[in-house]
């Protein structure tokens, strides 16, 4: 009986002890959540963000942590699978009990995490860009709106490339059906006629484009000068720029704009017949700043491969990590909700020798450029926003959305205000 | 002796009249292209487009050198004093203004840019330069570029040209170029617009298709119908000609699915298991693929046209001794009972796919193609991509292997004995579990070289299995079990299904409605288009 008692409080004493450690332990960091594919059809584009993260917490550590605790990363592989987003961000936000997390990049796998996020009021930083149409009081949009990406690309076009067809082509999920539902208004308000678009969808994974890729051509040939504006995401893009090539669809006759190809993507293909070809994006590796220079080498220093490259959704990172950064600060805490309030309003430097600024509706100001693909990979830029374009993500080309607005300071606090009614429609959609 | 002097001066002055008057023309004593070079060294893209522009008036040879410079990215600039400078394959630069190299190297240079417009009007521009260059390749890529430039000034160039030319090829080509411009020039002559129509129906492809749509909006109607009769019959011909590519690109996506597929049919008819491993086997043929690239660039780059030929034994090996390793490790135990072996060839699936990522990492692995691989030729209107091209020779090789190791050897005769009555066959002394083996490994091995094919056409990743194993047991189910004709034929009809359902339906589309397709048919005939017959076999 003695011994029985000795044995079971020497037990409680030890796991006391362990659980008392666990917890100190625990105490001194704060848990930074990194949610990106490193399998799966979008590693090809997501493995790179989560290197800068693990490259950002490492610097912010040198520099002694934040307020006073160490930062720690919690990584975990979604596979770019999007139910498995919503399990792997449950894990992190009731599991791991992270402050903040990092992640998504398909607009599939963030609808499929907003309403964790939203339950367990945890903190989502975006940094791809998507289509609009969403505003949450959980999730801040580091990456580009349809109007700082698509609508300003389709403008680049219609003015310097004097194109009057088009071809909208993407793969079959929410960010291109929606960006395309934009494009198509925006292009009808701008004059161009149903029979000069032409609007084509294809599965995650796509290798056989020989047919898409030959209906393009034939769409080309009328005369009008014809451009296609891609919203394909993921290693579907490597086949697709392969067939161009084959079939010498070049630049200079139909130019091929895309929103979801950078230098990460360009980095497994041999871009010589590409060169002409555009994309548009808010930042790019080519950018000729000392910011910029400063970081490329950090990125290479800590990678230790100096043939990376950096990218536009990374600079979205390097933004929105500093910016949480600078409202813990500024609030004295990382409690998600305090955290939230005191986003709204930070400024930090961007990559590209400017500023951004969160404004209340989650999104940020960025500059667009636009890219023409260079023989390594590179991209030289051609044209540049002459300010800063403010984030809207609720459409003025699309019926439901002209008259919403979102504003997440108090007294308003809402996603998606109808101006027209005076009424909010709910907590973000 | 006064009226020279004065004769000589009206003669330079009626020169100097015509050159000023005329905007090009290759043959008069060419300006200098000094204040035009001048005009390149900047930033903006519409001042290079002018200065080239001008360059391509002036006719010299200065101007051609800048401008191809430019085009090769060899052209700089200085922002103090507006200098231009050419610098060549070993590095040292040259005053494109003079042609001579300056006294020491120059600092401070910045690459004057291009973007599409400005390479459009190179284009243009180098065309008009070196329409009577004597190289004759030179001469047709200029008489093409002219083509599409359309150009209105070229056409003085184009008529010397066309005059000189003693190649038919680089003569038709010079005519059509001379029709586009005049298609494209507002004030040419009716019977000079329906003269040029008719050229350019002569050429009947998609690119005259697109010069006669704009000749179709003429003012004139007798332009106007030129124009219509012309475009009738070559959109006539056009749709015969959609229909072969259509029939092409299905016939590709065929031979893809029979490389995909050959080997599970033989492995499901002979053992009658469902190998849900068997895209691992492609995967696994695919990695070998990249391995011995890697090999090649690193030891032996001059090798590396010869890398699928090196890589096609070794991925059958690989695939074939994983093959083996399978049968005797696992499925051998499960004989007679389908549902674990499925469960099981699943598992391994999963295992090997996770090994694969654990050695080589998740990401996608560059698989590059030796040049015989790459770019495409004309046939009869048609584009065939050489890539393709030599994936249908492959796959049909591949099937005549096969037909003639089943039909020809011991161990295929032995194979059909095991797949048409397997206890007669034991019973004629055929050691069966060996047979067993043998056919796992040979359809291993074949997947594994249909995936040395298939990592030209598409992403090596661990998951390039899981992309095929569907579409090979759709082949399978609906060709037949066993049956090496059954698989041709349902994997050609198929590939060619999907293309022609593809531009109506979507690709997405296209899959659904095959697949309800197949679940309809073999609704009819269970065991597929050439079903196997033998008592034993349908027990």
């Amino acid at each position: 009986m003695t011994f029985r008692l000795k044995s079971l409080a020497c037990a409680a004493a030890v796991l006391a002890g362990v659980s008392l450690s666990a917890v100190v332990a625990q105490a001194q960091t704060i848990k930074v959540g990194i949610l990106h594919s490193l399998s799966g059809t979008m590693a090809i584009s997501e493995t790179t963000l989560k290197d800068v993260m693990l490259m950002l917490i490492e610097e912010q550590n040198k520099k002694g942590g934040l307020l006073g605790k160490k930062l720690e990363a919690v990584v975990v592989d979604p596979a770019s699978n999007w139910p498995l987003f919503a399990e792997k961000a449950r894990e992190l936000l009731t599991k791991d009990k992270v402050a903040v997390t990092f992640g998504c990049w398909t607009s599939v796998s963030r609808k499929s995490v907003l309403p964790v996020f939203e339950e367990l009021n945890g903190v989502l930083f975006y940094p791809v860009q998507y289509e609009g149409e969403e505003s949450s009081k959980n999730i801040f949009y580091t990456g580009a709106a349809p109007n700082q990406q698509a609508i300003p690309a389709v403008d680049y076009l219609m003015e310097n490339e004097k194109v009057q067809r088009w071809v909208l082509a993407g793969t079959d999920y929410v960010y291109p059906r929606t960006t395309n539902k934009v494009l198509e208004a925006y292009l009808k308000s701008k004059g161009v006629k149903a029979e000069d678009i032409m609007i084509n969808y294809t599965p995650f994974g796509h290798s056989d484009w020989q047919t898409i890729v030959a209906d393009i051509k034939k769409f080309g040939t009328t005369g009008k000068k014809t451009a296609v504006v891609s919203t394909i995401n993921g290693d579907a893009n490597v086949p697709f720029y392969k067939e161009l090539g084959n079939q010498k669809i070049s630049a200079k006759d139909i130019p091929v704009i895309a929103f979801s190809v950078g230098e990460e993507e360009l980095a497994g293909i041999d871009t010589k017949p590409l060169v002409g070809h555009l994309a548009a994006w808010n930042y790019f590796q080519s950018v000729d700043v000392p910011e910029n220079k400063a970081f490329i080498e950090k990125w290479k220093t800590f990678t230790k491969n100096p043939k990376r490259v950096t990218n536009d959704p990374m600079e979205a990172h390097v933004i929105g990590f500093n910016m949480w950064v600078k409202a813990v600060e500024k609030a004295g805490t990382t409690d998600p909700t305090a955290v939230i309030d005191a986003l709204i309003g930070v400024s930090v430097p961007n990559l590209s020798g400017g500023f951004s600024a969160m404004m209340p509706n989650h999104h940020i100001t960025k500059p667009v450029l636009i890219g023409e693909i260079q023989a390594d990979g590179q991209f030289s830029i051609v044209s540049q926003t002459p300010g800063l374009v403010v984030g809207d993500e609720w459409s003025d080309y699309l019926e439901g959305s002209k008259d919403l607005i979102s504003d997440w300071r108090a007294p308003m606090s809402c996603g998606n205000f109808n101006v027209k009614t005076g009424k909010c429609g709910g907590a973000g959609k | 002796m006064r009226a020279l002097p004065s004769l000589r001066a009206l003669l330079t002055a009626i020169a100097l009249l015509l050159v000023a008057g005329l905007p090009l023309h290759a043959q008069i004593a060419a300006q200098d292209p000094a204040a035009a070079i001048a005009r390149l060294a900047t930033d903006n893209f519409r001042e290079i487009e002018a200065g080239i522009t001008e360059l391509a008036a002036t006719g010299s040879d200065k101007a051609a050198a800048a401008i191809q410079a430019l085009a090769d990215g060899r052209l700089f600039y200085r922002q103090s004093d507006k200098a231009v400078f050419i610098r060549d394959a070993a590095g040292k630069h040259v005053d494109a203004r003079t042609g001579t190299a300056p006294a020491e190297e120059p600092s401070g240079l910045r690459p004057v840019r291009l973007n599409n417009a400005v390479r459009r009007s190179i284009e243009a521009a180098m065309g008009t330069l070196t329409l009577v260059s004597p190289d004759p390749a030179k001469r047709l890529s200029a008489a093409v570029a002219v083509f599409r430039s359309r150009d209105a000034a070229t056409l003085p160039a184009l008529d010397t040209a066309l005059a000189k030319e003693t190649e038919p090829r680089i003569r038709a080509a010079l005519a059509q170029a001379r029709a586009a411009v005049l298609i494209a020039k507002p004030d040419a002559s009716d019977s000079d617009k329906v003269s040029a129509v008719e050229i350019i129906a002569a050429r009947g492809d998609q690119d005259a298709l697109a010069l006669l749509n704009t000749a179709k909006a003429s003012p004139t109607p007798i332009v106007r119908l030129a124009a219509e009769t012309a475009i009738t019959g070559i959109e006539r011909r056009l749709v015969v000609l959609n229909a072969f590519q259509n029939i092409w690109y299905g016939v590709s996506l065929g031979s893809v699915l029979l490389l995909a597929a050959i080997g599970l049919a033989i492995t499901f008819g002979v053992m009658g298991i469902i190998n849900m491993a068997h895209g691992e086997m492609v995967m696994l043929g695919a990695y070998t693929t990249f391995v011995v690239q890697e090999f090649l660039r690193t030891r032996y780059p001059g090798l590396f046209d010869w890398s699928l030929a090196i890589a096609l034994p070794l991925a059958f090996i690989v695939a074939g001794l994983v093959g083996i390793a399978i049968e005797r490790g696992i499925i051998r135990f499960l004989y007679g009972r389908p549902l674990e072996t499925l469960l099981a060839t699943w598992g391994v699936s999963l295992i090997l796919q996770q090994s694969v990522r654990t050695i080589f990492g998740a990401n996608n692995r560059e698989v590059g193609a030796p040049s015989f691989m790459s770019g495409a030729f004309d046939f009869f209107g048609l584009t065939i991509t050489y890539g393709r091209l030599w994936i249908v020779v492959f796959a049909m090789a591949v099937f005549v292997a096969l037909w003639v190791v089943l039909n020809m050897t011991s161990f295929g005769l032995k194979m059909r004995a095991v797949t048409q009555n397997r206890r007669m066959a034991s019973a004629m002394g055929i050691r069966t579990p060996w047979i067993d083996s043998l056919t796992f490994a040979l359809g291993s091995g074949i997947a594994g070289i249909a995936g040395v094919a298939l990592s030209q056409i598409d992403n090596v990743s661990p998951n390039l299995g899981q992309s095929y194993i569907v579409d090979s047991f759709m082949v399978v189910v609906f060709g037949g079990v066993g049956n090496l004709w059954g698989t041709l034929v349902a994997a050609l009809t198929l590939g060619v299904a999907n293309k022609f359902l593809e531009p109506y339906a979507g690709a997405v589309l296209g899959k659904i409605l095959l697949l309800v397709f197949i679940i309809l048919f073999i609704q009819k005939r269970p065991r597929g288009l050439f079903a196997l017959r033998g008592r034993a076999v349908e027990s």
